[in-house]
């Protein structure tokens, strides 16, 4: 038998849900609104003159090389932002889950990166990897390796993955220890006690039973990449050199806030929207049947 | 002990609201100023405006740091677009154009001086500052403030290290090559030569040293009009010298904008060109025996360079519907106090940026400041030798944020080996006249 818990009237309900939707309008709709109909403007840097221009702002964005090139930027960075944020924490969570001593405290270590601020994270990597001034640069560079991300843009984006995969394996980790812990012991002792070896277990008991934390976490650690990087980007190399660390967001923070073109900014946060929209839609679908729950 | 602390907090909010009433109750008029200057600068600021507000007694200048010079301009405009702007908002140079577009917006100089009964005559300020912040009558538009020049920083030490005088200093562009070669075979620094400032440095001050157009419409100061002339042969010249300097080791790119800055103070490169605002920086972290010259020129292609240009920013007066002309006044008598001999001077020495006035330079330089403090003088040397040309007053140039942007990274390419310069300079021309473009359509529209 079911039973339905069902209001009478609607004010109740709709005085419970309010405070909820008005969050959700003025801080999510208002705005997204109102970049969608920025988006079909041209306007100066004050909004004093503004005229519609349809798609105009769309097709000149398609039309830039270099918007086309920011595409391909964010693809590899994001991508690799994703895999090694991923794979290190997953190494990470299953060293620290064995019966070590002091585990506490490397939990507690590796779960530390993540308290700490995009732009301080960035100064960090500065310190460490600037070409004349940083630990690591300068030894680099010292050892004949010729290190200067300030130039070298396969470098630079090298330095943005890394520092942005560096402060999401702390979150990673947090998750994929909390799975493994949720993974019955009884079933790995049985496997072991059948004869598989360490690695076999894994890949075949661990990792498929981990699927629904590494799911979500791909997700989480896409739109990470996508739009939480932008710290990083800005204080490590604003972009370039040239444009070769400039990813879908950055490009579009340089040409609303820099440039103060808000009717292009708009038009690619537009994008940016589409985009997140449809790559959710296609993880939900077709990943989510892939996992087990 | 959440709610303790929620008291707590309210009890604290409780007291600090009387207190801004209080502030109120004395009878001065508030002003709200917003400015983009961090650290030992921005302490300048806070205290040229307590020097202001106990100089007097009808007014109060309240002085917030908002960040960037792009943090402060874009927050003063989304500030104007909510309808409740500050007084004044410092803009930084190159964000000139996009004020000066923003009609209703701003409240000009001039008028300001006018309407308030405040005389201020232009003629008063350096010529080099004024040109850049008056429109085609020569009236002022914003308020000169914080004006820099890029200079030649050189470590006198390294040059003795390399065997090279330490008096007679190299002076062009040749000469800062021959020294560089020398620095490199005596290895004294790291690296020879570094940049800061790479588009305002090697593009902008080397257009307006050598008499050289930037843009058409003298530099966009005739009109929105204006398009680019960056690939002519001076800027090929001057980009190729580059390349070569680099290719044989004696440059080395240090990052956009200021991110070199640490190179010079930190002795990694023997020869720098920065603003004349890091003198403060320089005096405090050099281990080393210093000095600041004007830029070098190419002395193939003239023989008496002409002045440099500014850098820094100026202050902008916003309105505001229902603004009382008192709130203006009070502004009028801020610029009035900054204008001020004594004032002016007090501000040169302790920041290192130039005087606006040239009373100012005058005293200092009778008071021997510059016997004392060698090289103090190089900016406002540069910025006063020549009397200004169409090619030398400075840009007017919409979006020239975003132009810099592009001609730096244009410069990186080249840099990186990708492409040369008459490459380099052709796509930032193309990239920079769309930028023109698209800022002339959205401000006639």
């Amino acid at each position: 038998m079911e039973r339905k818990v069902v209001f009478r009237g609607k004010a109740l309900p709709l005085a419970l849900l309010a405070p909820q939707l008005l969050i959700t309008i003025v801080f999510f709709f208002w705005p997204a609104g109102q970049a969608v109909w920025f988006s079909f403007l041209r306007q100066d840097a004050f909004g004093i003159r503004s005229t519609f221009v349809g798609l105009e702002n769309f097709t000149d964005l398609f039309a830039d090389p270099l918007y086309l090139e920011t595409i391909r930027n964010t693809v590899v960075f994001s991508t690799g932002v994703t895999v090694i944020a991923l794979a290190t924490a997953l190494l990470l969570a299953v060293l620290a889950d064995r019966q070590i001593r002091g585990s506490g405290a490397y939990r507690t270590l590796l779960i530390w990166p993540y308290a700490i601020a995009p732009a301080v994270a960035a100064v960090l990597w500065i310190f460490l990897f600037h070409p004349q001034i940083g630990l690591v640069g300068r030894a680099l560079n010292g050892a004949g390796i010729p290190w200067d991300y300030k130039l070298n843009g396969n470098q630079a984006m090298l330095m943005v993955i890394l520092a942005s995969a560096w402060k999401q394996v702390s979150y990673n980790f947090i998750f994929f220890l909390a799975g493994l812990q949720s993974i019955p012991k009884s079933v790995l002792e049985a496997a072991a006690i059948d004869g598989a070896r360490p690695a076999y277990r894994f890949w075949t008991i661990t990792f498929p039973l981990l699927s629904p934390t590494t799911f979500f976490l791909l997700v989480v650690n896409l739109v990470y990449a996508f739009f939480d990087t932008f710290g990083v980007i800005d204080a490590l190399t604003k972009g370039g050199p040239a444009k070769a660390t400039e990813t879908l967001i950055y490009r579009a923070y340089v040409d609303g806030r820099v440039n103060l073109d808000i009717g292009l900014s708009s038009a690619q946060s537009v994008v940016l929207m589409l985009v997140v929209i449809a790559l959710t839609a296609i993880q939900f679908r077709f990943i989510e049947r892939r996992v087990h729950y | 002990m959440h709610r303790r602390s929620l008291l707590a907090g309210a009890a604290a909010l409780g007291l600090a609201a009387p207190a801004s009433i209080r502030a109120q109750g004395t009878g001065r008029t508030t002003i709200e100023f917003w400015y983009g200057l961090s650290g030992a600068l921005g302490e300048r600021v806070a205290e040229q405006v307590k020097r202001f507000n106990d100089s007097q007694q009808r007014f109060t200048v309240n002085a917030s740091f908002k960040g960037s010079y792009i943090d402060t301009m874009t927050g003063a405009i989304a500030a104007w677009r909510a309808g409740n702007p500050p007084h004044i908002a410092q803009v930084f140079e190159v964000g000139t154009a996009t004020m000066m577009a923003a009609g209703p917006a701003i409240r000009p100089v001039h008028q300001l001086l006018g309407e308030a009964g405040v005389e201020l005559d232009p003629k008063r300020y350096l010529a080099g500052v004024r040109g850049y912040y008056s429109d085609t009558q020569g009236r002022l538009i914003s308020m000169p403030h914080n004006s820099s020049s890029a200079i030649m920083w050189l470590n006198l030490d390294a040059f003795e290290k390399a065997g090279l005088s330490t008096t007679d200093l190299p002076r062009t562009w040749r000469q800062v090559r021959a020294a560089a070669e020398r620095i490199k075979a005596a290895n004294a620094t790291p690296a020879a030569i570094t940049t800061t400032w790479p588009t305002w440095v090697m593009m902008e001050q080397m257009a307006s040293m050598h008499d050289i157009p930037f843009a058409t419409r003298a530099n966009g100061f005739e009109g929105m009009n204006a398009e680019l002339q960056l690939a002519s042969p001076f800027f090929q010249k001057h980009m190729d010298f580059l390349l070569q300097l680099q290719k044989d080791g004696l440059f080395r790119y240090g990052g956009r904008d200021n991110a070199a800055d640490p190179l010079f103070p930190a002795g990694e490169a023997a020869i720098s060109f920065n603003s004349s605002g890091l003198r403060a920086r320089v005096e405090r972290e050099a281990k080393f025996k210093w000095v600041s010259v004007p830029l070098p020129f190419h002395d193939d292609v003239i023989q008496q360079p002409k002045n440099g240009v500014i850098g820094g920013a100026s202050l902008w007066v916003l309105s505001a519907r229902n603004r009382p002309a008192e709130e203006y006044r009070g502004v009028a008598e801020f610029f009035r106090f900054i204008s001020d001999v004594d004032q002016d001077l007090w501000w040169h020495k302790v920041t290192g940026y130039v005087p606006l006035t040239t009373a100012a330079a005058d005293k200092g330089r009778a008071e021997g400041y510059y016997q004392q403090n060698p090289g103090a003088d190089a900016a406002i040397r540069q910025l006063s030798r020549a009397e200004p040309t169409p090619n030398s007053m400075g840009f007017r140039l919409g979006g020239f944020v975003e132009i810099r942007n592009v001609i730096q990274e244009e410069l990186e390419k080249a840099l990186q080996g990708q492409q040369n310069a008459v490459q380099a300079l052709e796509a930032a021309n193309r990239r920079g006249n769309v930028v023109l473009r698209n800022f002339e359509r959205a401000n006639r529209a």
